[in-house]
């Protein structure tokens, strides 16, 4: 006998998990009948698994603590016992914006501190002679891209409130609103990034990995009361999303997840570009300069998969220091229960693990995280909106 | 208050004939203010500047997502808004999704003014994804007789029939095969590609 689960999902690269447990037949193996819905949007997907046209769904992980604090939208506890991916955000720049901060920088151009003080000194210069604040495009306004964004520019003294202008726009309009000239730079996840370089009117600045060594980018998502009710449909759906992400990090799989991912059906774009992503590899600048790393997209390998408490505790603390959320330790346990190594653990039949004692984020600037401390982390930050 | 007497209602679709059959209904119904946008670019400055009540989108439209930084506290807010499908009404919820349309309502409106809107809305989104579907099958049908009359020509040319009996040999194949003769035609046209 054979459940049927409806999933929905964004054409991302970090769908992969998902994608590949239905198309590789994992999901089956575990008596699951999965229907994978395509989405256009995210407040569709949040929504439609809120009203529970989906049972599950690819989501940005900040959506389902959002979700589950009631901030933004309806208040709708999240359960979220996998981790789709870590990272896998790159910020790409103009390659006027790209001229522009290099001619301003000081040090390596891959560092992270380095360019967001030349981003500063670009922008003090634009303020001087009255040009129009630079516009930055993101996914969604609770996104990793969004956090990632604003902690790398705050880090160098731009306030991504007052100095830059922040905004939403679907991945899939990211290319060509570059191009036309109506934002100068975005953070988004794969594939758009390298397609931006492919056509020449990007250059990849930095991988997000650069940033934070480890962000928590797309969950499995599930609602709780979903959850509680359908435990062996969980476990199965983590057994098959933990058997998907095992098989795409062996790289002699690569191609043949490429080519699954790229399915018109599925992100429905060339294989190689998916690829790239996978491999970590990416051409970043038109020219054909490539710059590789083992942390750009983490599906499974280095424990990506287990959801970790720590990381909901720093999303949250996002929220709070740009003024989405008030703090209360309440919300913070909230957030963090999001997070259910439980369930993952329980569906793959290992035991619970002692928290991670080292700096589960690892963030260029600013102290190591303390999932315990968010005053202590907010207080490090000079930038911020923090509602009193 | 200009709200009071016809709320003004922006209508956010790419599909310049289900914008145009909303637009009519919302007019038929005395909504006199409904401006409809049909360019993505710029989408929020172009929502501030009409200044709207009421927002309506289609959910195939990516630029979703783009309405909820509205809600975002930010300097570039002039009016805060709230999304009107609240947990109070779950069964209007589904019936505006599953007709493929969102709503959001700029605060100042009363929710209950809102309905009739989303109501309208619902039944006209409804009916134009009816008439689509009955274009799309009026299309398929056209393109299966097509096919069919190709078959027949194939089968009249081979096996010396009349053109009613090629049609009969398709049909009796068809049920037999538990097909539709348009498929038994398609294949008939394909292995004589490939025969040629």
């Amino acid at each position: 006998m054979t459940t049927p689960v409806h999933i929905g999902f964004i054409p991302l690269v970090d769908a992969a998990a998902l994608i590949v447990a239905v198309d590789k037949g994992f999901a089956a193996a575990e008596g699951l009948d999965v229907t994978l819905v395509r989405e256009v949007s995210w407040s569709n997907v949040r929504d439609k698994l809120n009203i529970g046209m989906f049972d599950a769904a690819h989501l940005l992980a900040p959506v389902a603590i959002a979700s589950s604090l009631g901030i933004g939208h309806v208040k709708m506890p999240i359960a979220a016992p996998f981790n789709l991916g870590l990272n896998g955000n790159a910020i790409t720049v103009s390659p006027a914006l790209h001229a522009a901060i290099l001619a301003e920088i000081d040090g390596d151009p891959f560092d992270p501190m380095a360019t967001a003080l030349a981003l500063s000194r670009v922008v003090a210069t634009r303020r001087k002679n009255n040009a129009e604040p630079l516009t930055f495009g993101m996914t969604f306004p609770f996104s990793t891209h969004n956090y990632q964004l604003r902690f790398w520019m705050a880090a160098g003294g731009v306030d991504p409130d007052e100095d830059v202008r922040l905004v939403v726009l679907p991945p899939p309009y990211m290319v060509d609103s570059i191009a036309g000239g109506q934002i100068d730079a975005f953070c988004v996840g794969a594939p758009w990034n390298s397609i931006a370089v492919d056509r020449g009117v990007g250059h990849i600045l930095h991988f997000v990995s650069d940033i934070l060594l480890r962000a928590a980018e797309k969950v499995l998502a599930i609602r709780q009361s979903w959850a509680e009710k359908n435990p062996l449909v969980v476990a199965a759906m983590v057994r098959a999303a933990s058997r998907a992400a095992e098989f795409i990090e062996q790289p002699h799989n690569r191609s043949e997840v490429a080519r699954i991912l790229a399915q018109p059906e599925r992100i429905g774009v060339d294989a190689e570009v998916i690829q790239r992503t996978l491999d970590g590899r990416l051409k970043i600048l038109p020219d054909g300069t490539m710059r590789e790393s083992s942390r750009y997209l983490l599906v499974g390998r280095e424990d990506a998969a287990r959801p970790d408490r720590a990381q909901a505790a720093w999303l949250y603390a996002q929220m709070v220091r740009w003024g989405q959320a008030s703090f209360s330790p309440e919300a913070l346990e909230t957030a963090k229960g999001v997070f259910r190594a439980d369930l993952y653990d329980a569906a793959l039949g290992l035991t619970a693990k002692p928290a991670n004692g080292s700096d589960a984020v690892g963030a260029f600037a600013g102290p190591a995280f303390n999932p315990d401390d968010i005053a202590g982390h907010l207080a490090a930050f000079r930038i911020g909106r923090q509602k009193s | 208050m200009g709200a009071e007497s016809s709320p003004k209602i922006v209508i956010v679709d790419e599909s310049p004939i289900r914008a145009a059959i909303l637009e009519e209904g919302l007019r038929e119904a005395g909504y006199t203010s409904v401006a409809h946008i049909s360019e993505m670019q710029s989408l929020l400055s172009r929502i501030y500047a009409l200044d709207p009540d009421v927002i309506l989108i289609d959910l195939e439209n990516p630029s979703r997502d783009v309405l909820e930084q509205m809600f975002q506290v930010s300097r570039a807010v002039r009016r805060p808004i709230a999304m009107f499908v609240d947990q109070s009404d779950s069964a209007s919820i589904q019936a505006s999704v599953d007709a493929g349309v969102s709503a959001y309502i700029v605060d100042g409106l009363k929710k209950e003014r809102l309905k009739p809107i989303l109501d309208l809305c619902i039944s006209r989104f409804n009916a134009f994804s009816k008439l689509q579907d009955e274009l799309d099958r009026a299309k398929s049908a056209l393109e299966d007789r097509k096919v069919i009359d190709r078959a027949k020509g194939i089968l009249m040319k081979l096996k010396g029939l009349t053109e009613d009996e090629a049609y009969v040999l398709l049909r009796s194949t068809a049920m037999r095969e538990k097909k539709k003769i348009g498929e038994i035609a398609q294949s008939i046209l394909t292995a004589s590609e490939l025969l040629k």
